[in-house]
């Protein structure tokens, strides 16, 4: 499928963003997106399901997201589609927690 | 970072810690396991496991030869195969081959053998930039490839995932495995970087 991430030999990105002795994680939240999407990925659906999922952010926000918000946009989008959490439900969490 | 967030941090974090209670309620996923996926990622895997590979390579020609005909099988044969690297391609460096590892769709990445990628890696100038003007990128590494050099550009995909079989440097001849090991560094196994003596030298 034909969309934003297909980035092959697109002009204008900028230089390469290198950062020395970089951590595995940059927060404990793109770990625990990763451990949510990985435990799901194993159990639930398969990995190349998480990774269309993240195709299917709309370009915009796809080109303006970082690396593991797309994972979250995946994830949220995954659970929802297979009947196990609903946005409503994290919505209400979140209000909740707040 | 690669991109700006549009959303602040603390909204992000607040709903992935949402997300993760409702998940644990449910029963869906399990704190420990949660806990475990994450250790092994930042402590277990990474690029010693390539590095181990890839040593093994320098000091063995025939195993090099099954490396370089067969990577699936001869990375399994050292019992180095794990998630994210089932199908492996292992392609050399040569005084007149440079080669280079991308994965422009996204990130795939030989997880079970360098960790997960860096941010660069994911990044959506390396993504795009690395097929078209691969010298220009790799200058912004550090590394100068001569016109004499041939660069050849791997496209990873979801099945099928590459490493860089790097140029023993000069001078580190009669080291053992585990001191050479100890030279290869992630890049130089993605294409980005050359291995290196350190600058002090070092007992073999």
């Amino acid at each position: 499928m034909n969309g934003p991430h297909d980035l092959g030999g697109m002009h204008g990105m900028g230089p390469i963003p290198i950062e020395e002795d970089e951590p595995v994680f940059h927060s404990e939240w793109e770990a625990k997106v990763f451990a949510m999407s990985f435990a799901t990925f194993i159990n639930y659906f398969p990995v190349d399901e998480t990774r269309h999922a993240s195709e299917r952010m709309p370009p915009g926000e796809y080109l303006s997201s970082s690396y593991y918000e797309r994972w979250l946009y995946a994830l949220e989008l995954l659970l929802a589609e297979h009947n196990l959490l609903t946005p409503d439900e994290i919505e209400s969490r979140i209000a909740e927690l707040t | 970072m690669t991109s700006h967030h549009h959303r602040p941090e603390s909204e992000i974090a607040l709903r992935v810690k949402a997300i993760e209670s409702l998940l644990v309620e449910k029963g869906i996923v399990d704190p420990a396991a949660l806990d475990a996926i994450i250790d092994t990622y930042e402590h277990k895997v990474g690029p010693h496991i390539g590095a181990q590979i890839v040593a093994k390579a320098w000091t063995d020609p025939e195993y090099k030869q099954r490396l370089l005909a067969d990577g699936t099988s001869a990375i399994s044969e050292l019992g180095l195969t794990g998630f994210s690297s089932e199908h492996m391609v292992v392609v050399e460096n040569t005084p007149e081959v440079h080669n280079l590892i991308v994965c422009t769709l996204c990130s795939c990445y030989p997880w079970a053998i360098l960790g997960l990628p860096p941010t660069w890696y994911k990044s959506f100038s390396y993504r795009s930039r690395a097929v078209i003007e691969p010298r220009n990128v790799l200058q912004e590494f550090g590394l100068e490839i001569s016109d004499q050099v041939e660069v050849r550009i791997w496209d990873s995909n979801a099945d099928l995932r590459y490493l860089v079989l790097p140029e023993r440097p000069h001078g580190a001849e009669g080291w053992s495995e585990e001191n050479l090991a100890a030279l290869v560094t992630r890049n130089a196994m993605i294409g980005t970087a050359k291995v290196q003596l350190p600058a002090a030298p070092v007992a073999a």
